[in-house]
């Protein structure tokens, strides 16, 4: 029994003096020293093969180890020149000639040449490997024929390595925003003999993106990944603008616990947040406080409702606007989700460079009344009550809630609320078994067709039934126009369309809430949430 | 006891096959699938998807392909982590989930018995009422509150120790070893103090004080080890426990444990994931239970001779 005691007061000592003596204080001081950057970035990321990934835990990761033949301004947004330190575009705007960078090297030392984008975008096309953004380059020609079967001798589509330093894409109609969509990962390229060691281009389980196998060509390159506790990023010396990177490593921290998340921050474990959401009390608590380190984004990004418009009342258009009329979304972004979030009219996000969609209604509650009524139902009466759907989140809670009160006060109808695990949430939308739900969209790119594509007919994202043949045609002629000023046009009659009919209704557009550390240099806030690492660098703030 | 041991092996390969099949079953029931995401997957890309993992095939020929592989000793792909398997990321969450629970487990240990052991010595005066009623305090605290308080005092009002992680800032092991101990300690106390007072009362332990021992030679050398079989009956089940109720603890400091990756293939529909962490489970606490079953035999030889 003795003995049991002392092993007992042996392992805490353990416990207690476990790594005591060790380097550092806390990760921001010591990563300002070596110009580490810790990240928390909300969640264990997938994969980081740039043909496999969907989601932005990933995307954080992988805009650091691979580099398209553009790369966007982070300040602007603009399209600035990446692997292709030049091009050229034809008169109609359908084919782009790339010069690529002689210096451009792959993270082991091999050449990057124009035959590694034909290699690389032939196996994002490739139908068999499950690339759920294969359709990003459908803009291409012959690319969608190829991804269908429809063709599968790859010569037909657009792309083609005219020497090795050179590179030609033919598009199927001119794109302005091509140029900025080059920069998105399933236009990456990818290292063909590593892929080809580990089983291939079809084999979505193949190890070559795992750290010991990796090779890309960003400004870092995959150091280490321990499952749910950091994924370890290292300077590249074989990336051809290594001059400019000052960061030496980046700790990508998976914490997917909003509270867990804060205090990270809060006891200088992290240097910043870079997960869309924060816990609302505690954004009044940075605010007051810390406003130096709060971070309030708007992004092109949109909070709305999808009716089912198949399911009574709700396939009486005047029902849908009154609901949408029947919401005071000043008090919803102010008293509820208090961060600074825009108030929706629109579907779409205002995009001040590009196409900002005109406003036809705003909030009235006379005219929700009157609209309700003139469908059947004076001052609510006889209305079925009707559920809202929404994933188990205290925040989509709290907006759910006040929603209810909204609708009740006014209209006086009765909304139950119904919350559900993310995947059985997503089922449930997927089938189209809601009255109401809740969602969210985040554009890919800047252009509105990103928003107003979903509601096409039978678009995949298209979760209410509605279908309106005027607005697919709409989609359909946007689609081969190039004008900007006549697309914006187009757009518009289908906002107008939207503004109707009402399929969904808007509550606001995104902020993005991030707590970034005063040492954090050369992080910009923009509307894509778009933070490239290779100009960032960490500064120690004046005391 | 060699033909308990075995007895209690062999008993325990059907409740494993049945683990695998319920739990096969209740995962396919369940709403969502794994590649279910915010955005609709195009269904060329799911069809491919569902080749690949043949999640295609009958329900019946995937849980027999399962069963076979399984018996070969693998445990298939992850369905969320493409590149990985089960038992890969098994391997890297054990050693981080077992080395937590054995923390945890010396904390309620140490902290159980000796409060429980000094609260006995003089029931119902102060000596017993203190740890008593922390004991009570720490039952009734789940560690969902404890683990953001003591965050709160020892992470950021003091500043003296790190808030998350595991095994990389130093001294980051200790509150979450804490945390997942506290319950456990809380109930140990309670249980010892029980065995002990009993324990005295008997007449052995008279016949030792009348034969002049000292006081503290009683109480470690007699009367501990027979108070001590109500502790080592609930360890069993507690090691279990602790190895697979951590996720709480486990999210709130954000370690890379094996109950953080049971809950996430949950969240995200990994099948395989799933199966292989329930199979695991069901493992470790059939291990457990039966060790704890042997020890009891060893430490109360009255046991031995029935059937």
């Amino acid at each position: 029994m003795k003995n049991f005691g002392i092993v007992v007061a042996l392992l805490l000592a353990m416990v207690v003096l476990h790594g005591c003596g060790e380097k550092k204080l806390n990760n921001v001081e010591y990563g300002i020293r070596n110009q580490i950057l810790y990240y928390a970035n909300g969640d264990e990321p997938k994969s980081v093969d740039p043909h496999l990934i969907t989601g932005t835990v990933e995307n954080n990761i992988i805009i650091n180890l691979f580099e398209g033949l553009t790369s966007k301004d982070a300040k602007t947004l603009e399209a600035r020149p990446g692997v292709a330190e030049s091009w050229t575009i034809s008169e109609d705007g359908r084919v782009y000639r790339f010069k690529l960078r002689e210096n451009a090297r792959w993270s082991n030392g091999d050449p990057l040449t124009a035959e590694d984008f034909v290699y690389s975008w032939r196996r994002a096309l490739n139908p068999r490997l499950p690339n759920a953004y294969a359709y990003m380059m459908f803009y291409i020609e012959g690319a969608e024929a190829f991804y269908k079967g429809e063709n599968t001798d790859f010569a037909s589509v657009g792309v083609k390595a005219i020497s090795p330093h050179e590179l030609e894409v033919t598009l199927k109609a001119p794109a302005h925003f091509f140029l900025q969509l080059l920069d998105h990962h399933s236009y990456y390229p990818v290292h063909g003999p590593t892929l080809e060691k580990f089983g291939g281009v079809e084999d979505p389980t193949s190890r070559w993106a795992l750290p010991e196998n990796f090779v890309g060509n960003g400004p870092f390159v995959l150091k280490r990944w321990e499952i749910n506790k950091v994924v370890e990023l290292d300077k590249n010396p074989h990336y051809w603008d290594a001059d400019v990177v000052r960061l030496q490593a980046v700790h990508f921290l998976p914490i997917d616990d909003q509270q867990a998340e804060e205090r990270a921050f809060r006891s200088k474990q992290v240097h910043l947040t870079n997960t869309p959401q924060m816990d609302i009390e505690k954004i009044q608590v940075y605010r007051k406080d810390r406003p130096e380190v709060l971070r309030v984004i708007p992004t092109y990004a949109s909070y709305y409702y999808e009716f089912n418009v198949q399911r009574k009342p709700f396939d009486d258009a005047r029902v849908r606007k009154a609901f949408a009329l029947a919401i005071e979304r000043d008090l919803l972004v102010k008293n509820v989700t208090k961060g600074g979030e825009v108030p929706a009219y629109n579907f779409v996000p205002p995009d001040p460079e590009g196409y900002t969609p005109q406003i036809y209604w705003r909030e009235d509650v006379e005219e929700a009344r009157r609209l309700l009524a003139e469908a059947g139902f004076p001052n609510g009466e006889g209305f079925p009550v009707l559920t809202l759907l929404y994933n188990t989140h205290d925040n989509h809670h709290k907006v759910a809630v006040a929603i209810q009160q909204m609708l009740k006060k006014n209209l006086n109808v009765n909304i139950q609320l119904e919350n559900k695990e993310w995947k059985v949430y997503l089922a449930a939308r997927k089938n189209v078994e809601h009255d109401i739900a809740r969602a969210g969209w985040l554009g890919d790119y800047l252009d509105p067709s990103n928003f107003f594509d979903i509601l096409r007919s039978y678009a995949g994202n298209n979760n209410t039934n509605w279908k309106n043949p005027r607005y697919d045609e709409l989609m359909n002629t946007i689609e081969a126009t190039s004008d900007p000023a006549r697309r914006n046009e187009l757009f518009e009659e289908a906002n107008r369309i939207l503004a109707e009919e009402m399929p969904v209704l808007p509550l606001y557009f995104f902020v993005d809430i991030n707590l970034v550390d005063t040492s954090v240099k050369g992080w910009y806030d923009n509307v894509m949430h778009f933070h490239p690492l290779k100009y960032v660098y960490l500064e120690a703030s004046e005391p | 006891m060699l033909r308990i041991f075995l007895q209690r092996c062999l008993s325990a390969i059907p409740v494993l096959f049945l683990v695998v099949l319920f739990t096969f079953i209740l995962i396919r029931l369940a709403p969502g699938g794994p590649f279910d995401d915010e955005r609709a997957v195009p269904p060329q890309v799911l069809e491919n998807l569902n080749k690949r993992y043949h999640l295609d095939d009958p329900i019946h020929v995937q849980f027999f392909d399962y069963v076979k592989h399984l018996l070969q000793g693998d445990f298939g792909p992850s369905f969320k982590y493409p590149s990985r398997t089960v038992t890969e990321v098994i391997y890297a969450g054990i050693p981080v989930t077992l080395e937590l629970s054995l923390y945890a487990f010396l904390v309620a240990l140490v902290f159980g018995i000796t409060s429980g052991v000094i609260a006995s010595l003089k029931p119902n005066t102060l000596q017993d009422y203190v740890p008593m009623s922390a004991a009570m305090i720490g039952i009734c605290l789940p560690s969902f509150v404890l683990g953001p308080l003591l965050i709160l005092v020892f992470g950021i009002q003091l500043d003296w120790l790190p808030v998350s992680g595991w095994g990389v800032t130093p001294g980051d092991k200790i509150l979450p070893s804490i945390t997942l101990g506290a319950g456990y300690a809380a109930y140990l106390a309670r249980l010892s103090r029980g065995g002990m007072l009993e324990t005295l009362s008997q007449d052995y332990i008279r016949t030792a004080r009348a034969k002049g021992l000292s006081g503290w030679r009683v109480v470690f050398h007699h009367a501990l080890r027979g108070a001590l079989a109500p502790v080592v009956s609930f360890a069993g089940p507690a090691v279990a426990g602790l190895l697979s109720g951590s996720f709480v603890v486990e999210t709130i400091y954000q370690i890379p444990g094996l109950g953080r990756f049971y809950l996430q293939a949950a969240f995200n529909r990994d099948y395989t994931m799933i199966l292989g962490m329930t199979i695991l489970f069901a493992f470790l606490i059939i291990i457990c239970n039966l060790l704890a079953d042997l020890l009891l035999l060893w430490l109360n030889p009255k046991l031995r001779g029935r059937k």
